[in-house]
């Protein structure tokens, strides 16, 4: 294997790379979404009946809990790559926490909001302090926080730094959302929100489930790469290879 | 089908958090083609300029 990773590590590179991926990976997310929420809706209708029969809105599990493992997986990633960037001081990895972010909000957002919905006919409220919600909303707040804090600070390599550092100390809310459900006393923190098992799911269930989870993991990767190359291109707007790529008639 | 839309009457819980979730991916994928189209069509124009001079 004599393949040089760094050679991918310079945004030109990594700039054509991603324009070759990002239609694979829309591919990739219309197979999975279509699937997932075929077998969701149509696959898992035996779950209305029998001994333990679910209501309609077990349905929401195909988009909450996709969009809730997304809100911390892609925030864990955009914290490894603004730490890779500080470490290493490379530029491309900065741009791609940058590129991550808006995402990762969206999915945090969306895990709240198909939350409330659940929760409604569920427990009968929208919305409870309850600890697991509470440090959800607390990560949406972070995504917006470096969101913020990077726009607010013109200098581009200093708002890189700055908020990589903002993303790293909110890294401590992602251990907090997965735990706070397996709380040792439940009198001590009481928890609205039921403990996950997933060996407890049915296998219907657990697939459609976990087909939706690869299709907004598909689609963050083809967002996240749209929006890479749009960075990519506003910050080197100046540069030869940028002029190079738009004037030898290439895309 | 219409049975299929009232979800067991629970059509405004599964419809609200699916909706949303439509509404925002839609939304944020429309956005990144028009920031993308605008960026190159930016590129596009600076490059043409210079070789004008």
């Amino acid at each position: 294997m004599n393949f040089n990773w760094f050679k991918l590590a310079s945004p030109p590179a990594f700039y054509t790379l991603a324009g070759r991926l990002i239609p694979i990976l829309w591919g990739l997310t219309i197979i999975l979404l279509v699937t997932g929420l075929y077998w969701g809706f149509f696959e898992t209708v035996s779950q209305l009946g029998g001994n333990n029969p679910q209501k309609e809105y077990y349905r929401i599990i195909f988009i909450h809990v996709p969009s809730a493992w997304m809100s911390m997986w892609l925030y864990f990633v955009m914290v490894v790559w603004a730490a890779i960037g500080l470490i290493f001081n490379t530029r491309l990895s900065f741009m791609m926490a940058n590129a991550i972010a808006p995402t990762g909000a969206i999915f945090t957002f969306l895990a709240l909001w198909t939350g409330a919905f659940w929760g409604r006919p569920s427990w009968g409220t929208y919305w409870d302090w309850d600890p697991r919600l509470t440090s959800e909303l607390v990560l949406f707040f972070m995504y917006i926080g470096y969101m913020a804090l990077h726009s607010a600070i013109d200098d581009v390599r200093r708002a890189d730094r700055a908020s990589a550092l903002l993303a790293i100390v909110g890294l401590v809310m992602v251990p907090v959302i997965f735990w706070s459900i397996n709380c040792p006393d439940p009198n001590q923190c009481a928890a609205l929100h039921q403990r996950s098992n997933l060996t407890k799911i049915d296998s219907d269930i657990l697939f459609a489930m976990l087909t939706m989870t690869f299709a907004f993991w598909a689609y963050s990767f083809a967002a996240t790469f749209i929006r890479l190359r749009t960075i990519i291109l506003h910050r080197d707007a100046d540069s030869v290879w940028v002029r190079e790529l738009f004037t030898n008639g290439g895309r | 089908m219409s049975e299929f839309l009232a979800q067991g009457g629970y059509a405004f819980f599964i419809w609200s958090a699916y909706g949303m979730a439509a509404l925002l991916l839609v939304i944020e994928v429309v956005q990144l083609r028009t920031q993308y189209k605008a960026i190159v069509a930016r590129v596009i124009r600076a490059a043409r300029l210079r070789q004008q001079f």
